[in-house]
């Protein structure tokens, strides 16, 4: 099963599953850290509420619109 | 770098799709953008953890194999670049699209109205959560409230169900009386009638609404009107969407007019800008029939066939009928704009409460005093929210459309941009 990194931990995944997928079924289940500190996961799932904003491979990305791929490094923590 | 194309479709679901395969027999030279990573919009979406009709499978099969057609998936629109002319980007690049005709079908998102808790992981969309369980999310064994409004509720409960989920409560906050008028009259459109049936569902209640998602670190319960009694229901996940709204942002952006919220058309589809057409429900929700059909026939007159775009009014008339019962069903109570308390957070971008907000007579007052809106989602959430909650009118997107790489920005520079 490919893998992917959430924070450095590591995450197994079937081909085609989201990042967003990924992350709310990894960790602490978010994706950011809100401007006043909270924690937040994705919510709207269609490229909208960009709640789901995270770091991909140094790149900032929506999870939900991201497809995981073997090797990936996502972020959520600023 | 600037590629042209002769016709240009922003949204590839089923509106865009069907666009796109109408117009393509002339032989012109089609692009069809799209944000997610494969074609079908969000009733299509696709995933491991999906079963995409088979309908929308022949459709996407049928576009790849056009040779005349070009579909650029995990692609956003980011600014205008003069006339006919958009600046694009998608994971590898920015680039300058222009055109001689348009086609929107940039689709609806959910209204997510803003109440106590709601910020708590855990709580999604109703749509939302059947996009990401779609996506791959395993909800197995796990405890779902759905709230809010529409058949969008029933089908994410579907969906949840499938995967195993236990969903303990599906609050309508429409009364029963009107959605048992709409469920009696969808003989008329025998397909539609099939989820009718969920209607009879053991957890599904009427004139009902969530109060609060309660939970410190992450959702623990929801607490629910229903009727006059308030439960309080243990769970790992909220659903919760109150009905569809149009996106009509690049539409008026581009100048097309917008009333009610919707991309204002006439008999052919076309916009109150020339060689500008709209389809789908970024000109007001239907149903992905509607769309179908409203997509064909864009897609017709934008090639000049009027007389075969004409041949699809009738079944147009027929899907409209559907869709404005279901809009007239599912109004929104205005009870609902009393959810948020003067602390629960609006605009989730930048963290503005609503006491913070109400004091200001209109968006741009408030916008400009605490940055609700300014943040990575453009106030599309919290904008829409606010025409709700304070029925302040949405402000005009201003580019970039999403947030963009630098990179990308600079190919306004390049060439001959005007």
């Amino acid at each position: 099963m490919p893998e992917l990194s959430i924070d450095g931990l590591p995450h197994r995944f079937v081909p085609g599953t989201t990042v967003a997928a990924a992350l709310m079924s990894s960790g602490d289940r978010c994706s950011r850290t809100s401007v006043s500190g909270q924690r937040r996961a994705p919510l709207c799932g269609m490229g909208i509420c960009q709640e789901c904003r995270v770091n991909i491979d140094g790149m900032r990305r929506l999870a939900c619109q991201t497809l995981c791929r073997d090797g990936m490094q996502v972020e959520t923590r600023p | 770098m600037t590629e042209h194309v002769d016709l240009l479709i922003i949204g590839a679901g089923p509106a865009g799709m069907a666009a796109a395969l109408a117009a393509a027999p002339r032989g012109l030279n089609i692009a069809v953008l799209d944000d997610n990573p494969l074609p079908g919009g969000q009733i299509w979406r696709d995933g491991p953890q999906a079963q995409v009709p088979q309908q929308a499978r022949e459709m996407r099969a049928q576009l790849q194999q056009l040779g005349n057609v070009r579909v650029h998936s995990g692609c956003k629109v980011i600014a205008l670049a003069g006339p006919k002319r958009l600046l694009l980007e998608d994971a590898a690049r920015g680039w300058v699209l222009s055109y001689d005709t348009l086609i929107l079908c940039t689709g609806a998102r959910e209204r997510l109205l803003p109440f106590p808790g709601w910020t708590l992981p855990g709580v999604t969309g109703a749509g939302g959560l059947q996009a990401l369980i779609k996506g791959g999310l395993p909800v197995a064994n796990e405890r779902i409230v759905i709230a809010g409004s529409g058949p969008l509720l029933l089908a994410s409960s579907a969906t949840a169900q499938k995967h195993g989920a236990q969903v303990v409560r599906i609050a309508e906050q429409a009364p029963l009386a009107a959605v048992a008028g709409f469920a009696a009259g969808l003989w008329r459109w025998p397909n539609k009638a099939i989820q009718a049936i969920t209607l009879g569902s053991a957890v599904y209640r009427t004139s009902a609404h969530v109060l609060a998602a309660l939970g410190r670190d992450r959702l623990e319960a929801v607490r629910v009107k229903v009727g006059d009694k308030v439960e309080e229901l243990a769970c790992e996940r909220l659903a919760c969407g109150f009905g569809l709204v149009p996106n009509v942002e690049i539409a008026s952006a581009l100048g097309c007019a917008v009333r009610d919220q919707a991309v204002v058309v006439d008999d052919w589809q076309a916009s109150s800008v020339a060689d500008h057409y709209a389809a789908g429900e970024c000109t007001g929700f239907g149903g992905s029939e509607l769309a179908l059909v409203e997509g064909r026939i864009a897609g017709l007159a934008a090639i000049g066939a009027r007389d075969e775009a004409r041949k699809l009014w009738a079944e147009r008339r027929r899907w409209q009928g559907f869709a404005d019962r279901l809009n007239t069903a599912f109004r929104l109570d205005p009870a609902l704009r009393t959810l948020a308390q003067p602390d629960t957070v609006v605009c989730r971008c930048e963290d503005v409460r609503h006491a913070d907000l109400v004091e200001h007579g209109n968006w741009s007052h408030a916008k400009l005093a605490t940055r609700c809106g300014m943040g990575a989602c453009q106030g599309r959430i919290c904008s829409t929210a606010a025409q709700t909650l304070f029925g302040w009118a949405p402000p005009q997107l201003r580019p970039p459309f999403s947030p963009a790489r630098i990179s990308t920005l600079a190919c306004l520079d390049e060439g001959d941009v005007v």
